[in-house]
C-alpha cells in the first residue's frame, strides 16, 4: 500500500512525487506513455521562472531525475480506473488499476493532464502523420514550400500558422469564427503575411486522400452546418492540415468517482481537492483559469501537501 | 544489440536486405518526443535479437523520409522482407513498440 499514489509524469505529477518524497512519504507515480507530459513537444520553454531558455525535453528530463532522485517509483502503465475501497475516512483506501496490474494506496493525486482535441472527421486517425499534424513545430518541416491548412481559432493555432508561414508556400487559417479569441498581436502579424489566406466562418467538413495521402480538405460554412445542411462547400488542396482546435482534460477513466466540469476538467479550486476525500487533482485538468508549467508545478506542490496533511491527520 | 544508424548509403544493405525484420526509427535532433522515444528504442535493442533497430535522421535523409512519406515524427515503421508491414506515429509507450514488432 502506498501512501501517495501519483497517476500522470507531466509537470504535476512529478512535482507531487518530489514533495511527497521530501515528505518521506512512499510514492508511486504511474505514467500511460513516457514522463514529461505535453510539454516534451515544445522546442524552447522561455517563462519558466529562473529558466530562461529551456527546451521541453531538457526540462522534463530534469524533472524526472530530480523525482527519481528523491526515490519515486514510476511505472509506465495507463490508469483505467480508481476504487474507491473504503469509505472510511480513518482508513482511506484505493484501489488503481491498470491493464497490466492493480496498486492499492491511501491517498491519491491525479495529474493525467490533457491531450490534443481531435476534428472527429472521417479518416482523421489514418491519416495522422501522412498529411495531419497536432504540432507545427515538430512537423512543420515536412511542408517546407507546400501548401498547408490550420484549422482553429486560438492562440495555438494563430501561432502555428505565424510558425508555418516561414515554411511552407501557402497557410490557409480556417476557422468557424469570423474573429479570433487569440492575442492580436499574432493576428496582426498574420494578415501582414503574403502567404496566409483566412477561411472564416468555415469548418472542415472532410478530408480526402490519395495513395494514403492527404490531397485536400473540403470546408463549409460554419452556420449552415448547425443548420444541417452545408452550403458554401469549397475544397482546397492542401499537403499538409495542422489541428489545432484545443485540448481536452484526460480524466474520462475517472468519470464515475469524480465530479467534473461540463468540458470535463476535474471540479476543484485551488487547494486541489476534489469531490472524494483522499483524492487530489494538479495540473491541467483542473478547473483553473491559467494552464501553464508553473501552475502545473504549483498544484503539484498544494496537492502532495494536502495528502501529506491527510495521511498525518 | 545496439541500434544502427542508417543512412541513403546503407538502408538498403542494413533494411532492405535484412534477413531479420528492422524496426526503422525516423527521428530528428530538434524534435522532443523522438528523443523521449530514443532510449526505449535502445533498451528494445538490448533486450530483442530477433528484430533490428536502426535509426534514420530525416533531416540528414530526407529522401528516405519522402520515399517513405514519413510527415510526422518520431515515426516507427517496421520492415520484413525489406517491404513495410507496420506503421506507428508519435510517441508510444514501451509496451506498444513491443506489441507492433512482436
Ligand atoms: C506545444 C505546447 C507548448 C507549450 N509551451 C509552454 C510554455 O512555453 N510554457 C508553459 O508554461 N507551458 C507550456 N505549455 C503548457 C504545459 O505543457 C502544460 O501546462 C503542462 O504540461 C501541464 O502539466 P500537467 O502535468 O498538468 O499535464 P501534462 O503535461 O498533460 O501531463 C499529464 C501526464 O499524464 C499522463 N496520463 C494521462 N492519462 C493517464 C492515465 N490514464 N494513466 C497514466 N498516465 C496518464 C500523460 O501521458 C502525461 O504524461 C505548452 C503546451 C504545449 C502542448
Amino acid at each position: 500500500m502506498y501512501d501517495i499514489l501519483i497517476v500522470g509524469a507531466g509537470p504535476a505529477g512529478l512535482t507531487a512525487a518530489i514533495y511527497a518524497r521530501r515528505a518521506s512519504k512512499s510514492v508511486l507515480v504511474l505514467e500511460a506513455l513516457t514522463y514529461g507530459g505535453q510539454i516534451v513537444n515544445t522546442l524552447e520553454i522561455e517563462n519558466y521562472p529562473a529558466e530562461p531558455h529551456i527546451s521541453g525535453f531538457d526540462f522534463a528530463t530534469k524533472l524526472y531525475n530530480q523525482a527519481k532522485e528523491l526515490g519515486a517509483e514510476v511505472r509506465f502503465e495507463r490508469v483505467t480506473e480508481i476504487r474507491k475501497e473504503s469509505s472510511d475516512a480513518d482508513a482511506s483506501h484505493f484501489g488503481v488499476i491498470t491493464a497490466k496490474s492493480e496498486y492499492e494506496a491511501k491517498t491519491v493525486i491525479i495529474a493525467t493532464g490533457s491531450a490534443n482535441r481531435k476534428l472527429g472527421i472521417s479518416g482523421e486517425e489514418a491519416l495522422i502523420g501522412r498529411g495531419i499534424s497536432y504540432c507545427a513545430t515538430c512537423d512543420g518541416a515536412f511542408y517546407r514550400g507546400k501548401t498547408v491548412a490550420v484549422v482553429g481559432g486560438g492562440n495555438t493555432a494563430l501561432e502555428d500558422a505565424l510558425y508555418l508561414s516561414d515554411v511552407a508556400g501557402k497557410v490557409y487559417l480556417i476557422h468557424r469564427r469570423d474573429e479570433f479569441r487569440g492575442e492580436e498581436i499574432a493576428a496582426a502579424g498574420l494578415k501582414e503575411k503574403a502567404n496566409v489566406e483566412f477561411i472564416l466562418n468555415s469548418v472542415v467538413t472532410e478530408l480526402k486522400e490519395d495513395g494514403g495521402k492527404l490531397v485536400s480538405v473540403t470546408v463549409a460554412d460554419a452556420k449552415s452546418i448547425a443548420a444541417g445542411e452545408p452550403t458554401g462547400l469549397r475544397e482546397i488542396p492542401v499537403d499538409g492540415l495542422f489541428v489545432a482546435v484545443g485540448r481536452i482534460p484526460s480524466n474520462q477513466s475517472f468519470a464515475g468517482l469524480i465530479e467534473t466540469d461540463e468540458a470535463g476538467y476535474i471540479k476543484a479550486g485551488e487547494n486541489c481537492k476534489t469531490n472524494v476525500s483522499g483524492i487530489f487533482v494538479a495540473g491541467d485538468n483542473r478547473t483553473k483559469e491559467v494552464r501553464q508549467l508553473v501552475t502545473a508545478a504549483s498544484d503539484g506542490a498544494i496537492a502532495a501537501t494536502a495528502a501529506i496533511n491527510f495521511l498525518n491527520r | 544489440m545496439a541500434v544502427i544508424t542508417v543512412n541513403k548509403d546503407n538502408f538498403e544493405n542494413e533494411v532492405i536486405k535484412s534477413e531479420k525484420k528492422v524496426l526503422a526509427d525516423f527521428n530528428a535532433a530538434w524534435c522532443g518526443p523522438c528523443r523521449m522515444l530514443g532510449p526505449i528504442i535502445d533498451e528494445l535493442a538490448n533486450e530483442n535479437d530477433s528484430v533490428k533497430f536502426v535509426s534514420i535522421n530525416i533531416d540528414e535523409n530526407p529522401e528516405l523520409a519522402a520515399q517513405y512519406g514519413v510527415a510526422s515524427i518520431p515515426c516507427l515503421v517496421l520492415f520484413d522482407g525489406g517491404n513495410e508491414v507496420k506503421r506507428s506515429v508519435g510517441l508510444i509507450p514501451k509496451d506498444e513498440i513491443e506489441s507492433l514488432i512482436g
